[in-house]
């Protein structure tokens, strides 16, 4: 079976204008610059990167809520690049997001009953009122909310109930795939792992094929069986969780994994080879491989030709990179091979 | 599970017996609940609701009043009721208001002068309201060259001196009314008028608010959805902008007032004999000196009309904004 969305070669553009009349083009941003990867059946699939690397912008084309530049979108071996109206419609019942913030993703004038139900009414399903409501507040409880609070609005829930009712209402249409940008960054720690636990036993449950976007590594690492990383547009490495957190091959994911925080004083004097500067603009990206103004590695041709995402000799996972990091390498940036 | 304390514990042992009637449901408050909350602490704006509803029941039962109080119609010209001079009859308990030169009962006159006020200010105020928020929405969702019409439109609106124009079209639509008889003479004018420059300061309003509404998380997550553009406007949308609508109407509700009496004022509004307040102060200026009570009387009557709109205006904002742009 073929998987069950595949995207290639896709490419987001945001236009820089200048002028009130008459506008300018004088550049672009260029959030997602040539991404392909598969997202597999009923796998999680893990995006991660930092602020600005176009992790949201990559699940936002995919659910078709923009429009992409250039490249393909295939659902279910169809293209979707371009479908309008109906079918569109149809296929948003497949392809359902929870969204990052959960006090902006709730319509403060509206219920918690009718928010839930909107799926509903708007694909026109159930539209037996009492059949309605009875389908929401089962949805209600599924997600571990009260069915009682069915009349109350947002502003009466916290962060981590909000953002159940963001999941109740993606659940609504049953749909196959479910794209979860950053769904539990806004939230507290202690209520963290709650969401994560109710997204892990609702994939499980309803057999979903989940996109999980972070910036939180260790959280990726949780949920996903599969993590994509993303530096400046682009995917840098791609491959099984055990086998890019246990050896990454990139510099850039070297330097992420090194960076996360470890509750180990023992570790503490290990001498980590941080990132230094900040992510180049994405308005004027550096030339063949992006990485290579801040790479320790960087040689003369990484800034002359752009690395392709290949298995190299010897390697697990997908990585687009001409000096994979050694096994030495890992081991002096204090990122172990825990498998 | 955390338990809303707000809504699960109520403040006051009234609050407290309801709650146990109501069956023991834990009732969630309803933006409209928690703004009656605060709306009935504030006792001008009370006062000011109560104000309003007095005069919206006398104009619609002005005949009623009027024979209540044992007064003449408001176009009842009696000729005894001016003095030998011609000179009127300051107000006496059967004129409680006194009369106006032409022997007509001020106080009856005042009465049915609700009746114009308030049509020039909620009719004038729904019809400018409508088209801005209408087109204000459009603009804001749509942004590009819906809004670059639209505002552009709204910039020349802007830039018309509206009382020369109302003196312009007034007295142009005076006898027969203006285009084909869809502008009638008197009250027609100053509605079509109202509607024509109003509805640019709702638009802005409305448009700039839709601008950062639109880019909230739960206008994507309906998009996502598959909502239409029609339902993410008017369903999703619309209803976050009720507080500022209401808000902005109470508050041009007494600006309408007002220019209805400034054109009739200047003869080019309400024509007699209908009564218009700002028409009597008009015909009553000459007079001054002898018949202060044909002044004073429709001066009070608007002033306070047009004070109760504020205020309320006033009251609404601070309920329904507590935290205004949050």
């Amino acid at each position: 079976m073929s998987a069950l969305v595949e995207v290639r070669d896709l490419v987001k553009h945001f236009p820089l204008t200048r002028g009130i009349v008459l506008q300018r083009r004088f550049g672009e941003v260029k959030a997602v610059d040539g991404v392909s990867f598969d997202i597999e059946r009923g796998e999680t699939l893990g995006i991660v990167g930092e602020t600005g690397c176009g992790k949201s912008t990559t699940a936002r084309l995919i659910m078709r809520l923009l429009e992409s530049t250039s490249g393909s979108i295939k659902y279910e071996g169809r293209d979707i690049t371009r479908v309008k109206g109906a079918e569109l419609k149809a296929i948003r019942r497949d392809m359902q997001m929870i969204f990052q913030d959960p006090y902006s993703s709730l319509n403060p004038r509206k219920t918690v009953g009718s928010i839930i139900s909107e799926p509903f009414i708007i694909h026109r399903v159930e539209s037996d009122k009492a059949a309605r409501k009875l389908a929401v507040q089962e949805l209600m409880e599924t997600v571990g909310l009260n069915p009682e609070h069915y009349n109350r609005f947002p502003h009466e829930f916290s962060g981590g109930q909000r953002q159940r009712i963001g999941v109740a209402r993606a659940l609504a249409l049953k749909p196959k795939l479910l794209i979860a940008d950053e769904p539990v960054s806004a939230l507290d720690v202690s209520i963290q792992a709650q969401v994560l636990n109710l997204l892990r036993d609702l994939q499980r449950r309803f057999g979903l094929t989940v996109v999980f976007i972070a910036h939180d590594l260790s959280v990726v690492r949780h949920m996903c069986d599969r993590v994509a990383v993303m530096y400046l547009g682009k995917v840098v490495e791609l491959g099984g969780g055990d086998a890019l957190y246990g050896a990454p091959q990139h510099p850039y994911t070297g330097a992420l994994l090194a960076a996360v925080p470890v509750p180990d004083p023992a570790r503490h004097h290990t001498e980590r080879r941080l990132l230094t500067g900040d992510v180049p603009s994405p308005a004027n990206p550096p030339k063949a491989c992006r990485f290579h103004t801040r790479c320790p590695k960087a040689q003369e041709r990484c800034s002359v030709e752009e690395p392709l995402l290949r298995v190299p000799e010897g390697g697990r996972t997908e990585v687009a990179c001409h000096f994979p990091l050694t096994e030495g390498e890992l081991a002096q940036m204090g990122v172990r091979s825990a498998g | 599970m955390s338990v809303n304390v707000a809504g699960a514990l109520p403040s006051s042992s009234g609050d407290n017996l309801e709650f146990l009637e109501a069956g023991g449901e834990i009732a969630a408050r309803s933006p409209l609940q928690l703004f009656w909350r605060r709306f009935r602490q504030d006792r001008v704006a009370l006062a000011s609701l109560g104000f309003i509803v007095l005069l919206v029941i006398i104009a619609l039962a002005a005949p009623l009043f009027v024979k209540l109080f044992g007064l003449p119609g408001p176009n009842v010209l009696n000729p005894n009721l001016t003095d030998e001079f011609g000179a009127p009859l300051g107000p006496s308990g059967g004129h409680p208001f006194g009369v106006d030169p032409l022997g007509q009962d001020v106080m009856s006159r005042v009465i049915y002068g609700t009746r114009v006020s308030l049509e020039v200010g909620i009719v004038g105020t729904a019809i400018s309201t409508s088209i801005g928020v209408t087109l204000g929405v459009l603009a804001g969702f749509y942004r590009g060259w819906v809004d670059t019409i639209f505002s552009r439109i709204a910039d020349v609106v802007l830039s018309i001196p509206l009382l020369l124009l109302g003196l312009g079209i007034g007295a142009a639509c005076a006898v027969r009314g203006c285009a084909s008889g869809l502008i009638q003479p008197g009250l027609g004018v100053i509605i079509f008028l109202i509607a024509l420059a109003n509805w640019t300061y709702v638009y802005r309003i409305v448009r700039g608010l839709v601008l950062s509404l639109r880019e909230r998380e739960f206008v994507e997550a309906s998009r996502a959805l598959g909502a239409s553009d029609a339902r993410i406007m008017f369903r999703e949308i619309l209803p976050n902008l009720v507080a500022p609508i209401i808000v902005y109407s109470s508050l041009l509700i007494p600006q309408n007032i007002l220019f209805e009496a400034a054109l009739s004022f200047l003869g080019v509004g309400v024509r007699p004999p209908t009564a218009s307040w700002g028409q009597m102060i008009a015909a009553a200026t000459p007079i001054f000196n002898t018949a202060w009570w044909y002044m004073t009387f429709p001066g009070v009557a608007l002033l306070l009309t047009v004070l109760a709109f504020n205020l309320l205006g006033d009251g609404l904002q601070d309920a329904l904004n507590p935290r205004y742009a949050r």
